[in-house]
């Protein structure tokens, strides 16, 4: 058998990191699932242009320093303020590209109050909301979206819902508010759907430069270390654990996204 | 321009849309509540950004976000609403972005009431929020104090990247004088080199309050006391009247100072040697003049619509080299020139005996 040799200058580059994706080594912990979604957002931006006019919103969690790992300019939200962050810089510039970057702990649990309003108001801004159903910066305690039973450091008997309540849904929360016009939620578990959740953020963000409202792209993630997992089983768990809580769908798409084609 | 009745709160957001306010996020709350009002139809009509948040929290976010931005931006709020808000204040401080915050205090622990109260003076010019830092605090007595100091405060908020609170109280907000509005000034400002604009032909800005360095979090924190330092240096304000051969001086700031003059005219009338000390910003205290005139006087008489909180600044200011004595009103209660006259009358007395 012969192996052509191609010559370095005839090889075509067919992976590279998005120009919108900064050169730096992430704090990440080995198989998270956020380096995925940072990838997914940064091609995203490069695929519509928008790296130049993009201003990104960094939540408290484990995602706090995604301002390092992005090339758009970056600022950093007090825990769960990020949409009302986001708001005031979209409102006074609305020419811009705004989009909030946040964890189910700072999402879901303290700053429930200020998504719900960004969403009700229409913000155009686009939000990635990432779920891996637990505290991950403060080491594993309980999330608002902590399975039932599910065990963490501040429910080491398995989550209670006859005392800590029910996981909330998000996805299907803000899809029954108006002012919300894309509502979605994907998971990072394995390439298939990998490519699902780019298309999605590609929607969000094509929704929010056409100025039609609220948007949100809910990711199913992992977080290997607090689960107490290797990265492949958490991948498992993703699939059999939380998407059965959590189906994957569009859970809003309005008639005026459906017309950006 | 001329002079027009005006009441404060709406005085103040007038001088706020002709200081060059872009952005303007607030949540109703008495007694500050007619300042949202004006706003709400005032900036909309100019084209600027007016929004009711959903909460107070809500509102110094977006404030928050809209300084870094790089506007001009303002809220206003009354006392439970500023505690509220001291999250934000936190970051905004360890973020070195300017804005400007209206606190009309009312009376307080808790639900308080409405009345006016300066009893968030600790609050404003001490504990702002965590962290190491002062807000710049400026206390206005009249309708056109409130609108001079709201013009000033835009300013300093520029100067320094810094938060600037306009402390009025219930009455400054609530009441109707005759005051003179300045002109409008050039609008908008360009966006600063530091804001996010969008990585547009230069390298990516990033704002945070965030270091987890240790070194990193010194380093800046020694920055920001370099700025407090300067701005204790040179932003020092107060008015006084009478004091040139002053035995007993009087010390209060807005409202209460305000009254105090009144009283203190009443004891020049009566022949004793009173004047009045009127502290203008709160933080920086003004301790330079403050302690100048402490070596001439044989007391103070520090009045407040609280329990005593600026007490602890003067005692700080005249260095225990005279007796500093305090008469408060709480709850919403405002005290009366000639209330006041009989407390000036009763430490004169014994400040001579002292002398």
């Amino acid at each position: 058998m012969t192996i052509d040799i191609i010559p370095i200058e005839h090889m075509q580059v067919v992976y590279d990191r998005p120009e919108a994706l900064a050169c730096n080594h992430t704090h990440y912990c080995p198989g998270c699932t956020h380096s995925i979604a940072h990838r997914l957002v940064a091609e995203a931006i490069d695929e519509l242009g928008l790296r130049e006019q993009t201003i990104l919103v960094a939540p408290v969690g484990c995602s706090v320093f995604a301002y390092n790992y992005f090339t758009v300019d970056g600022c950093e939200a007090a825990h769960g303020r990020a949409p009302a962050m986001a708001t005031g810089i979209k409102r006074v510039s609305p020419d811009k590209t705004v989009i909030t970057y946040q964890g189910d702990g700072d999402l879901a649990s303290i700053g429930i109050a200020e998504i719900i309003h960004a969403a009700a108001r229409g913000e155009k801004i686009t939000t990635i909301f990432v779920n891996n159903a637990i505290y991950g910066m403060t080491g594993g305690q309980m999330a608002p979206t902590t399975l039932p039973n599910q065990k963490t450091t501040s429910s080491p008997s398995g989550r209670d819902i006859a005392s800590t309540g029910a996981p909330l849904k998000i996805s299907e929360l803000l899809a029954q508010i108006d002012g919300a016009v894309y509502v979605v939620r994907r998971s990072l578990h394995d390439v298939k759907h990998i490519r699902q959740a780019k298309k999605a953020i590609l929607t969000a963000l094509k929704v929010q430069q056409a100025g039609l409202g609220f948007g949100l792209v809910e990711l199913l993630s992992t977080c290997p270390t607090n689960w107490g997992m290797t990265p492949v089983d958490a991948m498992h768990w993703v699939e059999t654990a939380m998407m059965p809580y959590f189906p994957l769908g569009d859970y809003k798409i309005a008639d005026s996204v459906h017309k950006l084609g | 321009m001329a002079r027009e009745m005006l009441k404060g709160n709406v005085a103040i957001a007038e001088a706020a849309v002709r200081a060059g306010c872009e952005a303007y996020f607030g949540y109703p709350i008495t007694p500050q509540t007619e300042l949202l009002e004006y706003m709400s139809s005032r900036m909309v009509e100019l084209g600027r950004v007016f929004l009711q948040a959903e909460s107070e929290v809500a509102a110094i976010n977006m404030v928050y976000g809209a300084a870094c931005a790089g506007v001009q931006v303002m809220t206003s709020s009354s006392s439970p609403g500023i505690s509220l808000m001291q999250e934000g204040l936190s970051y905004i401080a360890g973020s070195e972005v300017p804005c400007v915050i209206v606190d009309v205090m009312r009376g307080g622990p808790g639900l308080g009431n409405i009345l006016p109260s300066q009893s968030d003076y600790f609050q404003v010019t001490k504990s702002a929020g965590h962290g190491d830092f002062h807000p710049i605090v400026l206390a206005p007595a009249s309708v056109q104090e409130a609108i001079d100091f709201t013009m000033l405060a835009f300013e300093l908020a520029q100067k320094y990247r810094h938060i600037v609170i306009i402390a009025a109280d219930g009455q400054i907000g609530q009441m109707m004088e005759p005051a003179e509005l300045p002109p409008m000034k050039d609008y908008p400002l360009p966006r600063p080199n530091w804001a996010l604009t969008g990585a547009n032909g230069r390298e990516k800005n990033v704002i945070t309050s965030l270091y987890l360095n240790a070194d990193e979090e010194e380093a800046f924190n020694n920055r920001l006391q370099k700025k407090l330092a300067l701005i204790r240096s040179v932003e020092q304000r107060s008015d006084e009247f009478a004091t040139d051969d002053a035995e007993l001086l009087v010390v209060g700031y807005g409202t209460a100072g305000r009254i105090a003059m009144s009283a203190v005219q009443l004891a020049r009338e009566k022949g004793l040697k009173v004047g009045l000390f009127r502290p203008q910003t709160l933080y920086p205290f003004p301790e330079q003049r403050l302690s100048e005139l402490a070596e001439q006087v044989d007391m103070c008489l520090v009045v407040e619509m609280n329990a005593g909180q600026m007490i602890e600044d003067v005692r700080l200011a005249v260095k225990d080299s005279i007796p500093v004595e305090f008469y408060g009103r709480m709850g919403g209660n405002i005290p009366m020139p000639d209330e006041l006259l009989r407390v000036i009358e009763r430490y004169y007395a014994y400040s001579a005996v002292l002398a």
